[in-house]
């Protein structure tokens, strides 16, 4: 199901669907105004890293793009940091955002191979469970979660910020590849299992290769996900030392407050250049997942 | 002699039964994870809403004193469930508005369709992150980006994010911002849309509008319920660039005190973790009530082809 809506989605788009003669001013209007509306959309971030060469006063004085000075200290000023180097900070985003990725990738399509072509008791009402999990709010569970990884002595590691995707808890992946499975043609593993396959081998040689374009999708949000959440980082982690880049601004900003804008936002670009580079690369699959499946960066 | 041969029922219960432990396996972590991650805290904080536990001393149990508290004498909690109603309600249909009319426009088998979609989708990508609300603090600031612009065209601005009336506008501005996501989706919703109906119409002598209208709307009305429930999931949600911009207070005078913020500020910086528990709770209530009226509402405005 899910490859039927993205090739037709794909199809679509290349086919420039062209339902309307143009009038030729009405054209012009309408590039006009999207050019208007893309501007308006980029402008905070151009200017944020045009900003990002400039002395700060400079930044506070003129809203032009172009530095006057060229001041690319602002970086090395960054980079520096408060107490801690920025490097560390980027280091542990990428440590955790890596082992969250392998959790989901192995935990989410093991349960989802399951669930799309095991038949076992109870299958109906484990996977009506798992669409419930999807639209629970994670605060409910953010308390006692704390709790227990308190009591696991956890707190204070970046265990309570991984350990958890090695056991599928993003139902949102689970789904992705259930409903991507379910695509293939069973044939496969129909032929796999006459030539004695188990489902473990067939999960194996057979679906977990074509599952790639989910995989993808699922690397790539939980990339993102991982790198941008600030909210459980904030809680679990209280040591400098084990920073990730969004505690680091957000430290970084109360320690300098409103006085040194322009390290501030070079680190804040430099802590965007990741997922741009992600997004760079990944561009159709990006805007695929999120078109097919509603999520969001 | 009879010979017995396995009949289609024992086979298929046999085959049933191999693949009950396949299955077993195959879930196995799914299955510790729900009940370690999700299943099992949910019971915990549900009795946890009903206690008063700072994490050293063992829970008491309080009975409904924490929901008591929550409506009873707690103007705080009543503001974040203002400020997060206002931003719910103010943000939620804006950004939808945009992300619809925009993607209606690109729908027209415009060239750069491709640019346009990538560049206005880049700022959800973005979206939630501490970097962006640094930015965005700055942006509003009162020497910032925005004044900077007024002040060309001879306005002075306020302080943005200082003043208790403007702060929460910031930051439904940075939801709207990001109307790229749900744009994205009501763009391969339309492509679903087949090109003849509009055909159709253009030969009876159709105005676009009534083409929008009488076409787009209900054959996308699916894709826009869709879209109205995970952005309204979502605002109930927010949380890092209240954070960010108000340095964790929730100020100024309280006016970015979002729902999240609090219950975070109760729970992990007053330790009233039986508090932010029934908070907790009282969210999955509030949003799922929420989410229920949008469902049923829907009946009459959401049509399903056939």
């Amino acid at each position: 199901m899910a490859t039927e809506r993205l090739t037709a989605i794909r199809d679509g788009v290349e086919s420039h669907a062209t339902h309307r003669r143009w009038v030729p001013g009405r054209r012009l209007l309408a590039h006009t105004a999207l050019v208007v509306v893309t501007l308006v959309m980029l402008y905070p971030l151009v200017w944020m890293v045009a900003s990002s060469f400039k002395p700060t006063d400079e930044i506070f004085s003129q809203p032009g793009l172009i530095p006057r000075h060229l001041q690319p200290s602002n970086y090395a000023e960054g980079w520096r940091g408060v107490s801690t180097a920025f490097s560390i900070f980027i280091e542990n985003s990428l440590f955790i955002s890596v082992l969250a990725i392998v959790g989901n990738v192995f935990s989410c399509s093991l349960a989802a191979y399951a669930f799309a072509r095991l038949n076992f008791i109870g299958r109906r009402i484990a996977y009506a469970t798992m669409l419930v999990t999807l639209m629970l709010p994670t605060h409910v569970t953010l308390v006692p979660q704390y709790i227990l990884f308190n009591k696991l002595g956890w707190v204070n590691t970046f265990y309570p910020l991984f350990v958890p995707h090695f056991f599928a808890v993003d139902a949102f992946f689970v789904l992705l590849m259930v409903q991507f499975i379910r695509s293939l043609p069973r044939e496969l593993d129909e032929a796999a299992r006459l030539d004695g396959c188990s489902p473990w081998k067939t999960y194996r040689y057979i679906v977990f290769p074509l599952l790639r374009p989910a995989l993808v999708t699922t690397v790539i949000f939980t990339f993102i996900w991982t790198y941008n959440d600030f909210f459980k980082q904030l809680i679990y982690l209280n040591d400098v030392q084990l920073f990730t880049v969004p505690l680091g601004l957000r430290q970084f900003l109360d320690s300098t407050g409103d006085s040194s804008w322009g390290p501030m936002l070079a680190m804040s670009t430099l802590a965007l250049v990741p997922p741009l580079v992600l997004f760079v690369t990944f561009q159709r699959q990006i805007v695929d997942g999120v078109a097919t499946s509603g999520l969001k960066g | 002699m009879a010979i017995t041969y396995p009949t289609i029922g024992d086979r298929r219960r046999r085959r049933t039964r191999y693949q009950n432990g396949w299955a077993l396996l195959f879930l196995a972590p799914w299955l510790v994870g729900f009940l370690a991650f999700t299943a099992g805290p949910m019971l915990m904080s549900l009795y946890l809403a009903f206690t008063k536990y700072d994490l050293l001393t063992a829970p008491k149990w309080i009975g409904g004193g924490n929901f008591g508290r929550m409506f009873g004498n707690d103007p705080l909690f009543l503001q974040s469930l203002k400020v997060t109603a206002i931003y719910v309600v103010v943000g939620t249909p804006l950004s939808l508005a945009f992300a619809l009319a925009v993607a209606v426009v690109l729908n027209r088998g415009l060239r750069g369709l491709d640019f346009y979609r990538s560049a206005i989708y880049l700022p959800s990508l973005f979206g939630g992150s501490v970097a962006i609300a640094v930015l965005w603090r700055k942006v509003f600031n009162g020497d910032g980006l925005v004044n900077q612009m007024l002040a060309l065209v001879g306005i002075h601005g306020p302080s943005w994010i200082s003043e208790p009336h403007t702060a929460l506008g910031t930051l439904i501005a940075l939801e709207v911002w990001q109307f790229g996501a749900p744009m994205v989706i009501f763009l391969a919703g339309l492509r679903q849309i087949p090109r003849e109906f509009y055909e159709a119409a253009q030969v009876d002598g159709a105005s676009r509008t009534r083409q929008f209208w009488s076409i787009t709307m209900p054959l996308l009305s699916p894709i826009l319920f869709f879209n109205l429930t995970l952005q309204l999931i979502r605002s109930f949600q927010a949380f890092a660039p209240a954070f960010i911009i108000s340095d964790g207070s929730g100020g100024p005078a309280d006016s970015t005190l979002f729902y999240s913020l609090y219950l975070y500020q109760e729970g992990f910086v007053n330790f009233d973790m039986g508090y932010a528990a029934a908070m907790a709770w009282m969210l999955v209530l509030l949003a799922g009530a929420v989410v229920a009226v949008n469902f049923i509402f829907s009946r009459f405005w959401v049509h399903y082809g056939d």
